[in-house]
């Protein structure tokens, strides 16, 4: 085979690899999500975040608005800190929530933000002062027992 | 005392095939370092390399992308039928596509091609043992290992992830021909499914990682193989045979470690 | 076909002198063995080879001919003795050192070892394209020249695979002598060659040897077309040497190895029968 004949054959094989590439990046992959907005951070304080991780997604009415950045431990106030990207082009109240929510049943665990009426909007480095903890199971079974042995007990009392 | 000498016998051969093996595996490494380190010259002769990609890449195009539809159909078959079970056959995009990208993409292409470009190397390296021609070249002041396997060796690195791509590629089409024209689940939900849980990074990049591992692994083994063939017809058959054994299990043990890295928390 | 395709004629019985008694391969005290525990190839091997002259290496099959091409190439490392080319040590050679020393060698294998992946005219480029930076215009006319003097300019564009064995082996000379150096070796280039080809391969060597002015080292055990072209002789048998002289010398000589192997006798120093049991102890026939 001629050489220029090998040299168009090995490059449409390679174009064909690209073209399968960007397929698999626009088509089937999120490549929506991997968004190169400017951002702005966030910092938040939570009791217990659960099984939240970085890169998880921070949600508002269930639209990503953006990313998990930074997981990290105050040792002064023993509670954890999370940092978070937003993109720039939402803006919330300086009084919003932030929870930690599961999606689904048993799923991921992501941020969810709730915008408060303040006129104030949150700006890069600002902190978030109303947060709700992760919903831990351990807790909430022995939460559950105590009620139930509370009102058994209320009960024999009124049974007397 | 019969079955001392049994006994023995069999610790003897087991400290031979070890003794082997380790030898053959250092001989391996000191080979594929040298390939390695002989290469830089390559970036002023490109056409050695590209010469090789024809020769192990375009040559592998069709029978990859022919199984890789058929795996795509056969997903998208018994994908159904497993989440229809549970309601789920919307999931089906979902479910295609990470099974391709994560692991039978890159996983089936590398036995693929172990079975067509790396024997075909194996056999050529051997023959070309066997002819004296690698020792006509060392005579001649050339490096074999430069000349004749640094190429091959780089051609099949740069293939490999070219041709699992495609693999994937043509499998979701697969995936999506069967599930939606012919099934009738929905076209909407294939794709957005897909899209909103197939990340780019850590299952299409993780897959090409892989395919990339392969690669060096099934093309060094090929070559290795031709290479220290007996240079006798029946050696240069064993060759290839231990070319497809060695590359197929390499494969797999590998994916069950790039697998535990990637995808465990 | 007019004489005028063929190279110039010096008659494969006129023999150049040696240019001078200047050696250009000296073998001292070697001895070598594949590895330790197998049989000793060689011992106390002493070889020597003058500029400009032919020389035969001779003896019957495995006793070690092959073995001090490849050690003179560099390719083993004798255990123990000097293998000196231009004046220096083939076994301590570092790995750059050697591929100088081997840029200077030209080797024919048994059976030509062509590439057969390339065309004739790529196969005798070969060696020009790796080690000159020679423009195309230049390097067409050097390997067309090369072509030209083994007769095979005409058969530039076949493949390996088409042409016959005969014609291979020209052309791994062709490509032996591309870079026309001072040392060239050949691996048994009569065997299995017809009587024409027998007759050209012959005549080539020698002449290229002269025009060359190079030193022809030749490993073979054919006796007739050897002596027509060669200047020395040297007679292997169990690593050593057997015997060694000019053609002429050898033809009067009353060596007992050397009158089997040129009358071709079927038995006397090199025996017929392999070692072994006696016809009494195999056939059972009663000691007489």
């Amino acid at each position: 085979m001629r050489k220029s004949a090998i040299d168009i054959w090995v490059g449409i094989f390679v174009a064909i690899g690209l073209l399968a590439a960007l397929f698999l990046a626009l088509k089937v992959g999120n490549m929506n999500a991997v968004s190169f907005q400017p951002t702005y951070k966030v910092s938040a304080r939570f009791d217990n975040i659960g099984g939240l991780k970085p890169r998880a997604p921070v949600k508002s009415a269930g639209v990503v608005v953006g990313r998990i950045a930074n997981i990290s431990f105050d040792d002064k106030t023993y509670q954890a800190t999370v940092v978070m990207t937003i993109e720039q082009t939402y803006q919330f109240p300086k009084d919003s929530s932030a929870k930690i929510l599961t999606s689904g049943l048993l799923g991921e665990q992501y941020i969810g933000l709730e915008a408060g009426g303040s006129d104030e909007m949150l700006t890069d480095g600002s902190k978030i002062a109303q947060t709700q903890s992760a919903i831990v199971l351990e807790n909430l079974i022995s939460q559950f027992l105590y009620n139930k042995a509370a009102d058994s007990g209320q009960e024999k009392g009124a049974a007397k | 005392m019969m079955i001392l000498h049994k006994a023995l016998d069999i610790f003897a051969s087991l400290g031979f095939f070890v003794r082997r093996n380790l030898t053959s595996l250092g001989l391996a490494a000191r080979m594929f370092t040298a390939a390695i380190y002989r290469s830089a010259f390559l970036l002023k002769r490109p056409r050695l390399v590209i010469d090789q990609i024809l020769f192990v890449g375009n040559h592998s195009f069709v029978i990859i992308a022919v199984s890789g539809l058929f795996v795509g159909f056969v997903l998208g078959l018994q994908g159904y039928y497993t989440l229809n079970r549970y309601g789920s056959e919307q999931a089906l995009g979902l479910l295609v596509a990470l099974s391709l990208t994560r692991e039978l993409g890159p996983v089936i292409t590398a036995l693929l091609f172990a079975g067509r470009a790396g024997t075909s190397l194996t056999a050529e390296i051997g023959l070309m043992k066997a002819g004296e021609q690698l020792s006509a070249m060392e005579m001649m002041a050339v490096d074999p290992l430069a000349r004749v396997i640094a190429p091959r060796l780089w051609a099949g690195i740069i293939a490999m992830p070219i041709l699992a791509t495609i693999f994937t590629a043509v499998g979701v089409m697969g995936g999506y021909f069967v599930g939606v024209p012919l099934i009738g689940v929905d076209s909407g939900a294939f794709w957005s499914q897909m899209q909103g849980g197939v990340d780019l990074f850590s299952d299409i990049g993780n897959g090409l990682i892989k395919s990339l591992v392969f690669g060096v692994a099934v093309t060094f083994i090929a070559l290795y193989q031709g290479f220290e063939a007996k240079p006798t017809p029946e050696g240069v058959s064993q060759a290839t045979t231990r070319t497809v054994v060695v590359s197929s299990l390499s494969v797999l043990a590998l994916d069950f470690l790039l697998t535990a890295m990637m995808f465990s928390n | 076909m007019t004489d005028d395709n063929l190279p110039a004629l010096h008659g494969s019985q006129a023999k150049a002198q040696s240019f001078s008694d200047e050696v250009i391969v000296s073998i001292r005290d070697v001895n070598f063995a594949y590895a330790p525990e197998e049989r000793q190839i060689l011992s106390g091997l002493n070889m020597e080879f003058k500029r400009g002259q032919v020389v035969a290496v001779m003896g019957g099959s495995g006793c070690g001919k092959t073995t001090i091409l490849r050690l003179i190439g560099g390719q083993y490392a004798a255990q123990s003795g000097q293998v000196l080319f231009e004046g220096q040590d083939i076994g301590k050679m570092t790995s750059s050192q050697l591929m100088n020393a081997r840029r200077r060698m030209g080797m024919l294998f048994q059976f030509g070892a062509l590439f057969t992946d390339l065309s004739v005219y790529e196969n005798v480029a070969f060696p020009l394209r790796e080690h000159t930076d020679l423009t195309e215009e230049l390097l067409r006319s050097l390997v067309l020249m090369k072509l030209n003097a083994v007769g095979l300019r005409g058969a530039r564009d076949l493949m390996p695979a088409q042409i016959s064995g005969g014609m291979a082996r020209r052309v791994a000379l062709a490509r032996a002598i591309a870079l026309d150096p001072p040392l060239i070796m050949y691996d048994e280039p009569f065997a299995g060659l017809d009587p024409i080809s027998l007759g050209i391969t012959a005549r080539l060597i020698r002449d290229l040897n002269n025009a060359l002015g190079a030193t022809s080292l030749l490993v073979t055990h054919d006796v007739e077309e050897t002596f027509a072209i060669a200047d020395y002789v040297y007679f292997i048998a169990n690593g050593r040497i057997g015997a060694e002289g000019t053609p002429e010398e050898l033809s009067r000589s009353t060596d007992p190895f050397v009158r089997q192997f040129l009358d071709a006798s079927p038995d006397g120093p090199v025996p017929f029968n392999y070692p072994g049991p006696t016809m009494a102890q195999d056939f059972g026939l009663r000691a007489s």
